[in-house]
């Protein structure tokens, strides 16, 4: 299982990656929603795989046999500030096709 | 607590300055000049101490970490500095206010004048060396405006940058040294410091520590090599050259030297480096003086040259010539700032500067004519005037200087010398204005100026007179106290007498004198030869290269780096992320851990599959956009069922409604930009980019997987205890921690999201629509009836599962963060199904202030725990019951989720809901909508 995960992470990352490194604004932000998973699942799995030990405390069970709740805490918000910042860099990026009139992501067509 | 109000005042002073600006000139002065004299009469209430020879410390703790401590303190040669920068503070305020134009707003002068009188105060009058450090850094700040007051002059902003950088590289070097000191020592006090003497120059860092200090006090006061700032400060306006470098700023370096003399003097090193510096100062710049045409300019040469006298004086290292030093800086603030000031009337009513056009003004100007005399007289080191006594003793200190036992003649000549340039320019500097005829026109026929503007001269001169004629019953205690805090144990004997008979400095004053007046007749000869031989490298002129040749380097640089694409940043950005990810793999080696793996299952595999095949589909469909958003979509809602399947409810469930907003607002984007995106990288750019993602993916994976495959040792396990009553008081953890344990996290982050919402509200509402592509309408069906139909009972229904899901947050998979996701779903599916126009009509909330009023409640939930006096966002209160609701701290941890709910739902509305105000559709009009829209209706 966790050979499973890692390699979904890899595989979410790298395309992340490779998206966000295009020209275009709207495929760089594709990448970094797709990087943000990555990083999200990649936080995950600092608490180690854990199935069926959800973090919701009930009688009689020793509290060592959760998972780790703190990633969760940390990736919650993560998911929240993620959208926050995708939903800025989207009107960013609506902006600077109104100023440029292009979405090339260094203002002009022929920069480089 | 009088000491601390000294330091203050001054700053009190700064905000009046500028609090005054409405009110005229005559209020800035009055401004500047209360808080000078209440300062200046709390340190007359201390002299009685002083003067007997009382420390006062006051210490109060700042940052203990790091040593520093807000300490002050006042001893003999801190009250003597501060007494010359409150005493000269107030007369230059004076002369300011007579000085400067009419049009002139003085109240930015004075604030920035007192500005740099606390921060002069602050560095006087520090226990703590680092609190002094902080101190000198802001003089240089306070002097840079200052000297580049008249900024439309460009040689005034290249003199002010000069001397802050000068200086300020100068405070950084000091600031090491300091370091350095208190790490020596084990202590950042001045107390400690001074009594360590021994400890210190034995060590091992002894060298390196004095040189960095030694930096600082040359720098500041402009000691060769680095005493072309001075000069060009000149730009400056006359009062501030009359208070920061002649009486003041420029004291620091000095003043450094004889506060640090106790610790640091002694020893080699000391006398050669700041001795030897001393006196090549003291010779140099009393030569090039007498060369200088501009007033001020053989005013600034002349400070350069009595600056590094008093340097080599400490430099001696012996106890009598530190009591001549200070002896020395007193007289010098007194007719130095005076001469400053006689220039400045020079200037200001005449309209130039310039000795050779100068002239004749004896008759024009008699009073100016009296008051220059006796000043350049002291400064020449007549008797009867106060220069005379220390210059006489600096005389007598070079015959007796320690290690010179080989060459005994090669000090008492250097300063021989020099004070004959020292007689030469003084006797030009009063000749050649009021005497000699000018060659030229004077731009103004000068008369004397009011008796306001003469005053503060007439009064530093008095003072020449007075200390010059009867030293030993005006300036003798005070010599005598500030002089105890430099030297170590008793106070060596010296005489403050006009009188000591014939003796050798008698002789050697006599042959400055005379041939001063001898080199000043030859002047012609010397004028025509100095023309011919000037040596073309001056400090400047080295400085102004240096600066170009960084500042050409530094634009190549840029240049390379930075060529305006942000691609190209974001590759540079990522490959040094690889680098720093791939050191530790290096360096220690990739490896599985020994944690035994969890067994896989065939769902997990598919999902998986589906996982890599949706997000491969999306990078290869990436052109087609909304293909590639629907792709990404199911990345993301797989993703969630990831999260379940770790354990991790509160997760899941916040991704599937996050996943639904961003597919929302990825959507909404696609109005605006285009629907496509051509082929552009070349093979070679893919190439590449494939292997940054490709190691970059890699790289993840492998940490994560050594992560996995380690067993863990987390500190999770306290919230896990805490998370229940007592503490924490839930047992959903996850939720606990957020609005509980970390909810000062939660709550900057949705600081963040709200002002993520106000950023995106600005940028889209101020935006000019030119470019809007927008979306032919061409959809047959733009409301389908079973979107409406379905949308309105299910937006009720959705709105009661929110408020549910925020309910039962504290205890089960929920909260505010889900609870307002999935409100917002609801609402946004209204937009979807029956348009904006319809929706707005009906939903007439403004969704920005929703934003607010959550995060003030949450800022409220917060701040309650201040009454009971616990900090910021403690939820359980003492476990109060409240009527009806139970649990206090429920109450709260619910409230502070309520505003996080309320505070979700008002920023992503508003996000939305205003982008989709960019797409243009024909004007609302209801009766055809609500024909189109609403099935129910006939």
């Amino acid at each position: 299982m966790e050979a499973l995960i890692a390699s979904a992470i890899a595989v979410l990352g790298g395309c992340g990656i490779y998206l966000v490194l295009r020209e275009r604004t709207f495929t760089v932000i594709l990448g970094l929603a797709l990087l943000a998973i990555a990083t999200n699942l990649f936080l995950l799995s600092m608490g180690r795989v854990a199935p069926g030990h959800a973090p919701v405390i009930e009688e009689g069970i020793e509290l060592s046999a959760y998972v780790d709740p703190l990633p969760q805490a940390v990736v919650l918000t993560a998911i929240v500030i993620g959208f926050a910042m995708m939903a800025f860099v989207v009107v960013l990026s609506i902006s600077a096709h109104f100023v440029t009139g292009t979405d090339h992501i260094d203002g002009g067509e022929h920069t480089q | 607590m009088a000491v601390l109000l000294i330091v203050l005042l001054p700053f009190i002073g700064v905000l009046l300055a500028v609090a005054s600006g409405r009110l005229g000139r005559r209020a800035a002065a009055v401004a500047a000049a209360g808080p000078t004299l209440v300062a200046f009469a709390l340190l007359m209430s201390l002299a009685p101490s002083v003067l007997a020879g009382e420390v006062l410390v006051l210490s109060r703790p700042w940052v203990p970490a790091l040593g520093l401590t807000f300490g002050l303190r006042v001893d003999g040669l801190g009250f003597l500095f501060a007494l010359l920068i409150l005493g000269i503070g107030l007369l230059v305020i004076q002369y300011a206010y007579f000085y400067m134009s009419r049009g002139d707003p003085l109240w930015r002068f004075f604030s920035y004048l007192m500005l740099f009188m606390g921060a002069m105060l602050g560095v006087v009058l520090s226990e703590n060396v680092l609190l002094m450090a902080l101190f000198w850094e802001v003089t240089s700040l306070s002097s840079f405006l200052l000297i580049g007051y008249l900024s439309d002059r460009s040689a005034a902003r290249r003199g002010a940058r000069m001397a802050l950088t000068i200086t300020g590289l100068g405070g950084f070097c000091l600031f090491a040294g300091l370091v350095i000191l208190g790490q020596i020592v084990g202590s950042y006090e001045l107390t400690d410091i001074l009594a360590s003497g021994e400890l210190i120059v034995g060590h091992d860092w002894y060298l390196p520590m004095l040189i960095l200090v030694l930096i600082g006090a040359f720098t500041k006061s402009a000691q060769f090599p680095f005493h072309f700032w001075l000069p060009n400060a000149m730009t400056a306006p006359t009062p501030v050259s009359a208070y920061l470098h002649s009486a003041t700023m420029v004291k620091a370096g000095v003043f450094l030297l004889a506060r640090l003399h106790p610790a640091l003097s002694g020893g080699d090193a000391w006398f050669y480096l700041v001795g030897g510096v001393g006196m090549a100062t003291m010779f140099f710049a009393a030569y090039v003086a007498f060369f200088r045409h501009d007033l001020k300019a053989l005013l600034a040469y002349s400070t350069i040259s009595h600056l590094g006298l008093i340097t080599a004086l400490f430099g001696f290292g012996t106890a009598g010539a530190a009591v001549v030093g200070i002896f020395h800086i007193m007289n010098h603030a007194a007719f130095k700032a005076s001469l400053f000031m006689t220039a400045g009337i020079i200037d200001h009513q005449t309209g130039t500067r310039d000795i050779r056009i100068l002239g004749n003004l004896r008759r024009a100007m008699p009073y100016t004519m009296v008051l220059a005399l006796l000043g350049s007289a002291a400064m020449a080191g007549i008797p009867f005037l106060n220069g005379f006594l220390s210059k006489e003793l600096f005389l007598k200190e070079t015959l007796t200087a320690p290690m010179m036992a080989g060459t005994p003649w090669l000090l008492p000549t250097v300063a021989t010398v020099g004070a004959i340039f020292s007689m030469a320019y003084s006797v030009r500097l009063v000749h050649g204005v009021f005497f000699e005829p000018g060659q030229g026109k004077m731009p103004k026929e000068g008369h004397d100026p009011s008796a306001g503007m003469l005053l503060p001269v007439a009064i530093l001169v008095a003072i020449c007179v007075v200390v010059g004629v009867a030293p030993q019953w005006t300036a003798a205690p005070l010599l005598a106290a500030a002089a105890q805090s430099v030297v170590v144990g008793e106070l060596p004997a010296y005489s403050l007498t006009l009188w000591h008979g014939f003796t050798m400095e008698l002789l050697m004053s006599a042959i400055a004198i005379g041939g001063g007046i001898f080199v000043y007749t030859q002047r012609a000869r010397l004028y025509d030869l100095a023309h011919r031989i000037w040596p073309g490298l001056t400090g400047g002129a080295v400085f102004e290269k240096t600066v170009e040749l960084v500042v050409g380097a530094g634009a190549r640089l840029t240049a390379t780096l930075e060529n305006g694409s942000l691609q190209r940043y974001l590759v540079l950005l990522l490959v040094m992320a690889l680098a720093a990810g791939a050191l530790p793999f290096i360096q220690y080696g990739f490896s599985s851990g020994p944690q035994e793996l969890t067994p896989t299952n065939p769902v997990a595999i598919a999902v998986w599959a589906l996982l890599v095949v949706a997000a491969l589909a999306t990078v290869l469909t990436h052109r087609n956009r909304i293909t590639a958003i629907i792709c990404l979509s199911v990345v993301g809602l797989l993703i969630s069922i990831v999260f379940v399947y770790l354990s991790a409810p509160d997760l899941a469930l916040t991704q599937l409604s996050v996943e639904v907003v961003t597919i929302l607002l990825l959507l909404l984007a696609l109005f605006v930009l285009p629907k496509t995106a051509p082929r552009e990288s070349s093979r070679l750019r893919k190439g590449r980019d494939i292997a940054v993602a490709a190691l970059g993916g890699l790289g993840m994976g492998a940490i994560s997987w050594a992560v996995m495959t380690r067993p863990q040792d987390s500190i999770s396990d306290f919230f896990l205890e805490h998370a229940t009553y007592p503490v924490g008081g839930g047992t959903n953890v996850v939720n606990v921690i957020l609005v509980d344990f970390r909810g000062f996290d939660t709550f900057g982050e949705v600081a963040v999201l709200v002002l993520a919402a106000f950023g995106i509200y600005t940028m889209l509402r101020y935006a000019n629509h030119t470019f809007v592509e927008g979306v032919p309408d061409t959809a047959d069906d733009r409301y389908p009836v079973v979107l409406v139909s379905a949308s309105r009972p299910l937006l009720a229904l959705i709105l009661l599962m929110s408020i549910f899901i925020f309910l039962r947050g504290h205890y089960l998979p929920g909260g505010g963060f889900i609870g307002g996701l999935v409100a917002s779903v609801a609402l946004i599916m209204q937009y979807l199904a029956s348009g904006i126009d319809w929706a707005n009509e009906r939903m007439r909330l403004n969704f920005r202030v929703v934003a607010v009023i959550g995060f003030l409640i949450a800022m409220v939930a917060g701040s309650v725990a201040f009454v009971m006096d616990l900090p910021f966002l403690t939820m359980a209160l003492l476990g109060m019951d409240v009527p009806l609701v139970g649990e206090s701290d429920f109450v709260m941890t619910l409230l502070f989720d309520l505003g996080i709910g309320l505070a979700v739902v008002g920023s992503t509305m508003t996000i939305l809901s205003e982008l989709s105000h960019m797409q243009e559709v024909e004007p609302y009009d209801e009766a055809q909508r609500a024909k189109e829209s609403d099935p129910w209706k006939p």
